[in-house]
């Protein structure tokens, strides 16, 4: 089982790297961009573990490690092959 | 006597610095501790100094809380004793949740290296009780990842229990956004928890300890501490 997990920084935490690239894309003539926010992408490889342990065992994963939920907030994807 | 040990982890670089001071400049008796250790018990003071501790990975301060030594460093705060995090330290202790808030990249996104003003909110505390109330100290800062962040609850927690012991100014103590040098809310340099036996700053005051350095400033935080016994 594998896991995709997705963290990005608070609606209300200022990601400055965001706005950098937001910036950035402007000079590049997107003008349009709304909005940048830079996250982290993580891949788990959980092993031979059913769905719904690989669910819980991930839940706990971001909540102690993967994110910091004081500022960041996290979503996952889990597949048997991502 | 206060006896200190300073914490190594692997990527700490100012442990040398803090052991100087605490042993050379101040004459305690200090010793370092590898992250590995468990038993603490001895210390009246624990340091969790500057660096890179694993190379910052996922998140400064995020894979060293999970060291051995941490579980040990957290019962010796819940026994009341003294921890003071510095720079990664205090990314350590927001981590570990012995502080309340985290630390972001700087609004810059610039690695600052350079002396600032930190303007003394509390003297009521371990840490800052040899210094005087709005006594503004020059201390160098190092960090990218210097920006405090809490959620409104959290800041006006910490301003009830008057935990914000400092804050970046100009150096004659006024709060100017220039003065501010990665972004903190409202200029927040180092908090303390509610009991006031653990403080977390950015600043480095072992790096301003010692004429030679440029500014005798950061000795007082360490002189508070001894003034403990």
């Amino acid at each position: 089982m594998k896991a995709k997990v997705y963290v990005t920084l608070k609606q209300s935490v200022l990601d400055p790297q965001g706005k950098a690239v937001q910036h950035a894309l402007a000079a590049l003539g997107f003008n349009e961009v709304q909005g940048v926010r830079v996250g982290k992408y993580i891949e788990v490889d959980l092993g031979a573990v059913d769905k719904s342990k690989a669910e819980q065992k991930i839940k706990t994963m971001c909540e102690k490690l993967l994110a910091n939920t004081v500022i960041e907030e996290y979503r996952f994807e889990i597949n048997n092959s991502c | 006597m206060m006896r200190f040990s300073v914490v190594v982890f692997p990527g700490s670089n100012c442990d040398h610095d803090c052991y100087h001071v605490l042993k050379h400049v101040l004459g305690q008796p200090t010793e370092f501790v590898w992250h590995k250790e468990r038993e603490i018990s001895k210390f009246d003071c624990v340091v969790l100094p500057g660096g890179f501790s694993y190379g910052d990975y996922l998140r400064t301060g995020a894979i060293a809380r999970f060291s051995p030594v941490m579980e040990a460093v957290q019962k010796h705060a819940e026994r009341g004793k003294l921890v003071i995090g510095i720079c990664n330290g205090f990314q350590i202790l927001t981590e570990s949740g012995l502080l309340p808030g985290a630390l972001l990249r700087n609004a810059s996104l610039q690695f600052v290296c350079r002396f600032v003003h930190v303007r003394v909110e509390n003297t009521d505390s371990p840490f800052t009780r040899k210094t005087s109330k709005s006594e503004v100290l020059e201390i160098p800062i190092a960090h990218g990842e210097g920006s405090y962040f809490a959620d409104d609850d959290t800041l006006a927690e910490l301003k009830k229990n008057d935990q914000i012991l400092v804050r970046y100014t100009d150096r004659r103590g006024l709060l100017t956004p220039e003065s501010n040098p990665n972004g903190s809310l409202e200029s927040i340099a180092g908090i303390c928890n509610k009991r006031r036996n653990v403080f977390g700053l950015m600043p480095h005051p072992e790096r301003a300890s010692e004429r030679e350095l440029g500014s005798v400033d950061g000795i007082k935080i360490f002189k508070s501490i001894l003034e403990m016994n």
